[in-house]
């Protein structure tokens, strides 16, 4: 009954964030309200971390798996995708390596930055 | 039999997980960094469907229980975030320029790529949110007037290659603090890279969901101002 418990908190959570995707008017989708949500509960005390913590690990170990049907997907989009691509594949591929670069180095350099002047901090 | 499999309510599910598990299987047997479960999953059961003739709609009357479990799933990534609480707040700095230089990074680079190949309006804001969650991507592309499916095609290509070449980029580009990883990974390829993340470590499962939030409401506003330069 523990397991069942600590799913129903989760589709709760869920069911909270469809709502608020469908009465309000912002393209954001309902699994962003419900873990925003999640998160707030968690940090005010109103959920205890215990009280979903099995059935939430297991969903998020298995959730690779969930995105197997959308890239089957890719079989129907196919005929669509054809006229455009090289492009499409160019810029898939460039903003990929690009985005994991900057966003990667530049907090990769603060991180090491705010470190290094801890530590000079501490040797004073 | 396609009869039969039209109505199953199985079928889809007990294929999708059993070639996962298979290409986790060749993956430890194996041991090549390409052997993706995830990719390995999606060409096995694309290639049984193409030769059993099972169209995918047939396909998705049970597999799309796997997808309905995405919610739920997504919204159990703020467990990870609490726990990693205080690393984020001693780091806010580090994750917030960490994530805001990637949605301009994502945004400026499919501009200039656009002007590059010379694609009209309606092809470049299809392009635009391709970095972000499928969900939110969608509806960027809808708003400014994309074509849809070829949206959630780029972002579901994007999510793939993500996870099974992050970890190569990120060691091309010595990034090796878990914050940046995950920063890095939730910022260019969204939860499928989220899930990448998961597997390299806690910090880096906890700052790749915090991207996929923000990064994703970032692209709401970025991409409406960026669709209008071309």
């Amino acid at each position: 009954m523990k397991i069942l418990r600590q799913f129903l908190i989760i589709l709760l959570y869920s069911f909270i964030g469809e709502a608020l995707n469908f009465f309000l008017p912002l393209p954001i989708p309902a699994s962003i309200y419900g873990m925003a949500l999640l998160f707030l509960s968690l940090m005010i005390g109103w959920i205890r971390v215990q009280d979903i913590l099995e059935a939430g690990r297991f969903l998020i170990e298995v959730m690779p798996v969930m995105f197997v049907p959308a890239g089957v997907g890719l079989m129907t989009s196919w005929g669509i995708l054809k006229p455009m691509l090289l492009p499409v594949s160019v810029i898939i591929v460039v903003s990929l390596i690009t985005v994991m670069a900057v966003s990667g180095l530049s907090s990769q350099w603060i991180v090491q930055h705010t470190r290094k002047k801890e530590e000079d901090l501490s040797d004073e | 039999m396609n009869d039969f499999l039209t109505v199953s309510a199985y079928a889809g599910v007990t294929i999708s997980i059993f070639f996962y598990l298979f290409g986790m299987f060749l993956k430890k047997k194996f041991k090549f960094g390409f052997l993706n479960p995830l990719l390995l999953a999606i060409l096995f059961t694309i290639v049984l469907l193409l030769l059993s003739g099972v169209d995918y709609d047939t396909y998705n009357t049970g597999a799309k229980y796997l997808s309905w479990l995405l919610t739920p799933a997504t919204v159990c990534l703020a467990i990870p975030l609490y726990e990693q609480i205080q690393l984020l707040k001693d780091n806010y700095k580090a994750v917030l320029v960490g994530i805001i230089s990637g949605v301009f990074t994502s945004l400026f680079t499919i501009f200039v790529l656009a002007l590059l190949f010379g694609l009209d309006h309606q092809e470049y804001v299809t392009l635009l949110p391709k970095s972000v969650t499928t969900a939110i991507g969608m509806g960027i592309s809808e708003e400014l007037g994309g074509y849809v499916t070829i949206t959630v095609a780029a972002i579901v290509i994007t999510g793939v290659l993500g996870n099974i070449f992050g970890e190569m980029i990120l060691k091309i580009f010595h990034i090796k603090e878990p914050i940046a990883k995950g920063i890095a990974l939730g910022s260019a390829a969204h939860a499928i890279g989220t899930a990448k993340a998961i597997e390299l470590g806690e910090i880096e499962g906890a700052m790749s969901s915090l991207s996929i939030a923000v990064s994703g409401i970032l692209t709401v506003v970025g991409a409406s101002i960026f669709g209008m330069f071309l």
